[in-house]
């Protein structure tokens, strides 16, 4: 990550206020709205100002991220969205790890893992870690190749405002990066008394956590207003 | 305090799932359709709620075994500090820290920040609100972190299954244990940080 500068944002709207000492009318608030920015932690209002690449914007009040330039151009997202597909498939066809002792052989896939754990009373466990590290995760893939597909063709994906807000409340069910120090784990614990082999889920999972990272955060928000999606 | 407007000086609020800057009267974002509300509802008493269910579900995640192995006839059950214990006199001293942090630190951190938040925000105080806002920041990003002996225990028991020979169980630690990584997660989601400087206003909610 590229040293940000905190870019105090310009409150103009602050400046306004000194100057006339009484808010705005609702209806200039609302025509003038769209320029601002509301920090999500402390509810302080900037006006919005263009970020240069590498460059994020920080509220000054509580020191939260207001915004990020954007790293990547949609046909990038979409590009990696693709991979992040594929290697989806990877890592829940191929074995993660595999163990082998006194010449017996066994392996697990991610699905195998979630199996493991719906188990009587415990079944429950099971379909939070079902929704970890492989419903969530695979969701999100899907529904961001949905909304990217469209948006690399400047048209809004049908369903688009329910895709958007399910990937918002998908984000802090995935835990593919757990998953994969879990693996890790799982490896040097066993590997203390039997021999441990590193599957090509393993692989894939890694790469596939990278993209994750890139293309599942809150960046994808951009979309509305790239694509100029209207209030009713 | 230092001058920066509010939002509700404007009459707005903020859209939390697509960021929209949302007239303050409207019940669901023009945008994107969510429902929007100035402060979350009933934020201090449902992250009450959430953590204090957390805090009972981790007596039985610590007191219950969370696995179960059997290895060549002879069998043992193991809690979430015996594993570490045992990581730790294997000879592994990094992974026992790892596992540690996950899932001891990470939860209690968790319980003492949480409670920390609700009680200064419910006294109103001004203490310290851009260390807390940052503090809070912080246990968001480090939450779901414990989920890592969930899914350690899980790859185990999936994959020692030999019969007759060595097999790995889990146990119903580990359903508690998982229940206190998802309450914590939630009473983190249900706060609203903006709580914290609401004390600088008289007039709130």
């Amino acid at each position: 990550m590229n040293s940000a500068t905190p870019t105090p944002m310009t409150d103009i709207p602050h400046r306004q206020a000194h100057a006339s000492e009484q808010p705005p009318a609702v209806a200039e608030t609302q025509s003038r709205a769209d320029q601002w920015i509301i920090c999500e932690h402390c509810d302080s209002v900037y006006e919005s100002i263009p970020l240069n690449k590498g460059e994020a914007a920080y509220c000054l009040r509580c020191a939260a991220i207001l915004r990020r330039s954007h790293r990547l151009t949609v046909e990038q997202l979409l590009a990696l969205s693709i991979a992040a597909c594929i290697l989806f498939i990877f890592a829940n066809v191929f074995p993660v790890i595999s163990i082998s002792m006194q010449g017996l052989h066994n392996e697990v896939t991610l699905w195998g893992s979630v199996q493991a754990l719906a188990q009587g009373q415990i079944t429950l466990i099971a379909l939070v870690a079902g929704l970890a590290i492989i419903l969530a995760p695979a969701l999100q893939i899907a529904l961001l190749f949905w909304v990217l597909a469209h948006a690399h063709r400047g048209q809004i994906a049908p369903g688009f405002k329910m895709c958007m807000r399910t990937l918002e409340h998908l984000r802090p069910w995935s835990m593919l990066e757990v998953c994969l120090l879990g693996i890790l784990v799982a490896i040097v614990k066993l590997a203390g008394m039997l021999d441990v082999h590193p599957g090509a889920g393993l692989w894939a999972m890694a790469m596939l956590m990278v993209l994750i990272l890139l293309i599942a955060g809150k960046d994808i928000r951009r979309l509305w207003d790239e694509l100029g999606v209207r209030p009713e | 305090m230092n001058g920066i407007p509010y939002a509700r000086e404007y009459k707005v609020t903020l859209c939390h799932v697509c960021s929209y800057v949302c007239p303050e009267d409207a019940h669901e974002c023009p945008r994107c359709d969510s429902p929007v509300h100035r402060r979350k509802p009933n934020s201090l008493t449902r992250t009450w709620a959430f953590l204090i269910a957390g805090l009972i579900f981790y007596i039985p995640a610590n007191l219950l075994p969370v696995m179960y192995t059997t290895m060549l006839g002879s069998s043992s059950e193991n809690t979430i500090m015996s594993g570490v214990i045992e990581f730790a006199e294997g000879g592994s001293w990094d992974i026992a820290i790892l596992i540690f942090i996950a899932s001891v630190v990470v939860p209690c951190i968790k319980f003492l920040v949480l409670g920390l938040m609700l009680v200064t925000c419910q006294r109103r105080s001004t203490w310290a609100m851009r260390e807390r806002s940052r503090l809070y920041r912080f246990i968001e990003l480090i939450g779901y972190w414990s989920m890592l002996d969930v899914l350690v225990v899980a790859l185990v028991a999936a994959l020692v299954q030999f019969r007759g020979l060595s097999t790995i169980e889990p146990r119903l630690g580990i359903l508690f244990f998982g229940l206190v990584v998802v309450m914590t997660m939630l009473a983190a989601m249900t706060f609203d940080p903006r709580l914290i400087w609401d004390a600088e206003v008289e007039d709130v909610r």
